[in-house]
């Protein structure tokens, strides 16, 4: 599997780890227990495209959020996660 | 020297006649030439036995001519490099070859275990599952052993291979697999058109069947379009052909795995160079043009050595001059099968007929019949007879239902071509039924890939180099290219037309998958007994699950299952395709990562200096550390940890602690964010202090601990364990660029920067005055317990200074780059030999952390909560941090959970080992009483006894409570006290001294 990273372009899936599921949020601070229960352990299984957090820990560290047909590995988009790079969010 | 090639003929072929090889087979001496493989000199020497079989130990001969052949598999070479199972048909020769059979005993001619045949009929489908039920310890003492001696195939050499195993990257525009018409013809388009091009053939000559069959390309004779069209791709520049190399699996990304034998022609690989080199290739688009494979007839005694594919009887016999026969008998069932008539008659053999399935024969095969002097029979092989000495006579039913005798010594057999659809199917593809070849074709391929040519199913040189040409002009465009392809290569089809014919009934054993001796009745068995569906018969039956993968037999076992339950072929379908396509070594896949390379070593600064005084050290993770350093007269381990661990406490002594992670926390909101990521808060900490902190996981358990100092407003450093140096710096990025990415903050990974040693002891000041500018002030009052900040070294040098203890003494952790560590290490022992400083190991470290009562990787187990650590109140209830609603949850913050607590014998006499379970006094050890266990232990020279930490049910509320530890894994159990479990300076006066 070949993952383009906006930083670094074009690498092997070796460089990179798999987290998973990029669609729970972690809760406000005063969401309660059900909520952070539900984000910690509710995870969607899905036969088909999901979005999952990829690290690309053998190049520039950077978290992505990728989207990939989990039935074919084909991957329709790469993004940085909201704080990757240099830059702070906002600024 | 051996004797003279009965079977090679005078002129001819593609063997070089002026390099003359010398092998040995089975311990006999025979000739050959550089061009033959090993099958082809064993064919112009005249050996037809080659092996016996898996199951039924029947003699076997040369079947193919490729990497399809089931059966003339040998032990190659000796010693170390004996490898089991490999091809004859694929092996080059070399001079001073030695191959042997396989699967006989005393010797291939007389194998006693052929005995087997006459238990044939328990050998049948299934036959395991049947036989050998009961009883059932028999199995593994008896049945099993004995089934593994008389079946199988070669031997493993049983030693280590010395050879080399290399792996490597290629990237291209345009990957081709197969050098056949197809492949070239790609080749040069994509070639011509500017396209970065990698070309694989498994062989060591290219052509493919150009080499056997010949033909005209371009109004030339088919070797001298060869010869032209391999100069032009050698003269283009970014062309590259790479023979003796199989395209074996495709994987996603347009990434493709492939196996070079680099060195396997030669008897033992140069000096510095691999026996062979795995590939991945990524690749924009790929031309899959890996031909067809020659599908045999299923009829009685069709494995007698001398029944031959048809092809594979041309290529022996026009490639490499050998003749398998004297007098040729042909079996087809199409028209291609009669270019090995025309090949063997241009060679002077004799023909002794022609069994034809076909209603009828052309004209033009009439008349070379009747010229050549031999019968046409329109009919069926029904049985050949013959043994170890190979095929004698051969019986034919003729269309009609009369019988007909043959008398040949060899037998070429046409059943069709099926095109090799391994590598268009490996990404779960099914290839589709295509009834004019009565063959499987590719059904679509896996993105970026295209099959041409006889793997595509178009079976005509012209259509082959037209359809070839094409894909590679297309492929060069798809990957961006826009040169000029120029002319496609122009050629006439053969005449093609077909009758399928799979099996022919008879008397007498009809093998469908020679490698593991599955035969046409095993198959029928199969179906009768509800083993149908082809996942379900390949298992039962073994069909297609040898070294060879089914790769002659597949098709043919699944038209016999389709016949006898009533259905179509493409009804019956076929399995999935799984890569590799033909065996690859597990070394290859290892490459260099093998003994001590098996994973990168990581050295501490101090490495060569502690290697120097003798230490030994111990793999924690990929680092060496220093566990101890004996010294002349210390009897063992303890000896020597004791000594140190006394000289720590009594005056002065050093660990390597380098590999500890260290992060760099960078930015205005540095403080903010690590207040999120620690239990307890890191934003007040003063700037030049140093504080312990304890992170955990988002689910409420502990994660890793470690000291964080403010260097400056904007800047903290944070130090991990060792164990979890990579996964921290990853779960911090994850917090800083997912979580929280509203802070501004930065962190960089600089556990490698920074050589940082341990340095405690009540004589700690001492040492450090002599190492440390005099300027600075070291005194309790300027560097305070818990103290952080960059100091100034004699010489200039600048360190980074923390008062932070571990071991319980008055203490100090020192870091200088890297680079310096060497010689801060010598400078320590030189300036410290006054004082007695004691270099200490990763044990004597243990020891005093455990007599301090801290926490380590047995309690940081992933199971334990702040407060079983006895830490629970380092967490701040005035910020949100990861982990903190889940460590609120009812079952973490239970009464009765499992505790930190120290643990000693009631005897002071008695060892303590970890893992002993705690249960009470008294009390019968069953999994309702167990109460917890001892997770660290040593022995304490400081309180001259064993002791230890463990987790123990409400383990605080029973201080002084007497248990028993029980340990049935070591057959012990002993009576131990529950106590505080900081068993040195509870008041911790001495790291404040």
């Amino acid at each position: 599997m070949r993952i383009v990273c906006p930083f670094c372009g074009e690498r092997e899936l070796g460089e990179f780890t798999y987290l998973g599921d990029a669609k729970p949020q972690r809760p406000a601070a005063d969401a309660g227990e059900d909520a952070v229960y539900d984000y910690v352990y509710l995870r969607d299984n899905i036969a088909g495209v999901m979005s999952e957090h990829w690290y690309h820990g053998g190049g520039c560290r950077s978290w992505l959020k990728i989207t990939r047909n989990t039935l074919t590995h084909e991957i329709s988009a790469v993004e940085p996660a909201a704080g990757a790079g240099a830059a702070k969010v906002g600024a | 020297m051996a004797g003279v090639q009965a079977n090679r003929l005078a002129n001819g072929g593609l063997i070089d006649r002026s390099d003359p090889l010398n092998f040995r087979f089975d311990g006999k001496s025979f000739a050959g030439f550089q061009g033959d493989t090993l099958a082809s000199a064993l064919i112009a020497n005249g050996v037809k036995l080659v092996g016996r079989s898996f199951k039924y130990h029947r003699p076997r001969g040369i079947l193919s001519a490729g990497s399809e052949e089931p059966n003339a598999l040998v032990e190659l070479r000796s010693g170390a490099r004996r490898e089991p199972n490999t091809k004859a048909t694929t092996a080059e020769l070399y001079e001073g070859l030695e191959a042997a059979s396989q699967n006989r005993w005393p010797s291939l001619r007389h194998d006693l275990m052929a005995v087997n045949q006459l238990f044939a009929p328990i050998f049948v489908a299934g036959f395991y599952y049947k036989t050998f039920m009961w009883p059932a310890k028999f199995w593994e003492a008896i049945y099993e052993p004995t089934i593994r001696r008389a079946a199988g195939l070669g031997r493993a050499a049983g030693i280590p291979d010395p050879d080399h195993y290399d792996k490597a990257w290629a990237h291209c525009d345009v990957l081709i697999a197969g050098s056949g018409p197809a492949g070239l013809a790609a080749a040069l388009a994509a070639g011509r058109s500017g396209a970065r091009v990698i070309l694989c053939e498994e062989d060591f000559a290219l052509g493919g069947r150009l080499l056997s069959d010949g033909g005209t390309i371009d109004s030339m004779p088919a070797a001298e379009w060869l010869s032209r069209a391999l100069a032009e791709l050698a003269a283009l520049p970014d062309v590259r052909i790479m023979t003796r190399t199989t395209l074996f699996g495709v994987y996603d990304g347009g990434t493709y795995g492939a196996i070079e034998r680099v060195n396997d022609h030669l008897p033992s690989p140069p000096e510095h160079q691999v026996r062979q080199r795995l590939w991945r290739i990524v690749a924009k688009r790929c031309v899959v043009a890996a031909g067809a494979i020659e599908r045999p007839i299923v009829f009685a005694g069709n494995d007698t050595p001398g029944v031959m594919m048809a092809s594979a009887m041309r290529t022996y016999v026009a490639r490499y001059a050998a003749t398998p026969a004297k007098r040729v008998a042909l079996f087809t069932n199409n028209e291609d099968g009669w270019r090995t008539v025309e090949t063997a008659l241009g060679a002077g053999l004799q023909i002794a007929a022609v069994v034809d399935a076909r209603p009828d024969v052309s004209a033009a095969h009439r008349s070379l019949a009747s010229k050549g002097g031999f019968p046409v029979l329109n009919g069926s092989v029904a049985a050949v007879d013959g043994g170890r000495d190979g095929v004698r006579k051969i019986s034919v039913s003729l269309t009609g239902g009369a019988r007909a005798e043959v008398e040949a010594d060899g037998l070429a057999v046409s059943g069709g071509w099926n095109p090799a659809v391994a590598l268009t199917s490996y990404h779960r593809g099914r290839p589709k039924w295509q009834d004019d070849i009565a063959a499987f074709v590719p059904d679509g391929a896996p993105p970026g890939m295209v099959a041409v040519g006889a793997a595509n199913g178009v079976f005509g040189l012209g259509a082959c180099l037209s359809q070839g040409f094409a894909a590679g002009a297309q492929a060069a465009r798809d990957a961006g290219r826009s040169g000029k392809a120029g002319l496609t290569p122009v050629a006439e089809d053969e005449a093609f037309s077909l009758n399928p014919l799979w099996h022919v009934a008879g008397k007498g054993k009809a093998f469908v998958d020679q490698q593991h001796d599955v035969t046409a009745s095993d198959i029928e068995l199969a179906q009768r007994e509800g083993f149908e569906s082809v996942e379900h018969l390949k298992r039962y039956t073994t069909l297609g699950m040898a070294t060879d993968q089914g790769k002659t037999s597949n098709v043919a076992g699944l038209a016999i299952m389709a016949a006898v339950s009533g259905k179509s072929i493409p009804e019956t379908g076929t399995t999935i395709y799984r890569p590799p396509y033909v065996p690859v070594a597990i070394g290859a896949f290892a490459g260099h990562h093998r003994d001590e390379n098996f994973h990168a070593t990581r050295l501490t600064p101090s490495h060569h200096w502690a290697a120097e005084q003798g230490a030994i050290f111990v793999d924690t993770g990929l680092w060496k550390r220093a566990q101890w350093y004996p010294r002349a007269g210390e009897k063992d381990w303890l000896d020597s940890v004791t000594r140190e661990v006394k000289a720590v406490r009594g005056g002065v002594g050093f660990c390597d602690v380098s590999t500890l992670g260290k992060i760099d926390v960078h930015g205005p909101d540095a403080g903010a964010f690590l207040d999120r990521v620690y239990i307890n808060t890191f934003s007040n900490l003063a700037v030049g202090k140093a504080r312990y902190g304890l992170m955990l996981r988002e689910d409420g358990m502990v994660y890793d601990d470690g000291t964080t100092s403010r260097l400056a407003e904007d800047h903290y450093f944070l130090t991990t364990t060792t164990a979890k140096a990579g996964p921290v710096m990853q779960h911090l990025e994850f917090c800083r660029q997912v979580l929280f990415p509203e802070f501004d903050v930065q962190l960089t990974s600089v556990s490698d920067q920074w050589a940082q040693f341990s340095i405690a002891g009540p004589k700690t000041r001492d040492l450090l005055r002599e190492i440390v500018d005099p300027g600075e002030d070291l005194s309790n009052e300027g560097f305070p317990f818990m103290g952080a900040r960059e100091v100034a070294l004699r010489g200039g040098i600048k360190a980074r200074l923390f008062r932070i203890s571990f071991s319980g003494e008055m203490a100090f952790e020192i870091s200088v780059p890297a680079r310096y560590g060497d010689a801060l290490v010598r400078n320590l022992m030189q300036a410290g030999a006054p004082f007695g400083v004691t270099p200490y190991g990763t044990e004597a470290l243990g020891v005093m952390r455990i007599e301090k009562g801290h926490v380590a990787g047995p309690e940081l187990s992933g199971t334990t909560t702040a407060a079983d650590l006895g830490l629970g109140k380092m967490m701040s209830t005035k910020k949100d941090f990861v982990g903190r609603i889940m460590a609120g949850r009812e079952a973490l913050v239970a009464p009765n959970r499992q505790v930190v607590v120290g643990i000693k014998p009631t005897d002071k006499a008695s060892r303590l080992r970890s893992g002993a379970h705690i249960i009470p006094k008294g009390e019968i050890p069953g999994p309702g009483n167990d109460q917890g266990y001892v997770t660290s232990v040593c022995f304490s020279p400081t309180l001259d006894q064993w002791i230890g930490l463990g987790l123990v049910e409400r383990g605080r509320e029973r201080i002084g409570e007497i248990v028993h530890a029980h340990d049935p894994l070591r057959g012990e159990g002993y009576d131990v006290e529950l106590c505080n479990p900081v068993f040195y300076d509870p008041e911790g006066g001495r790291q404040r001294g």
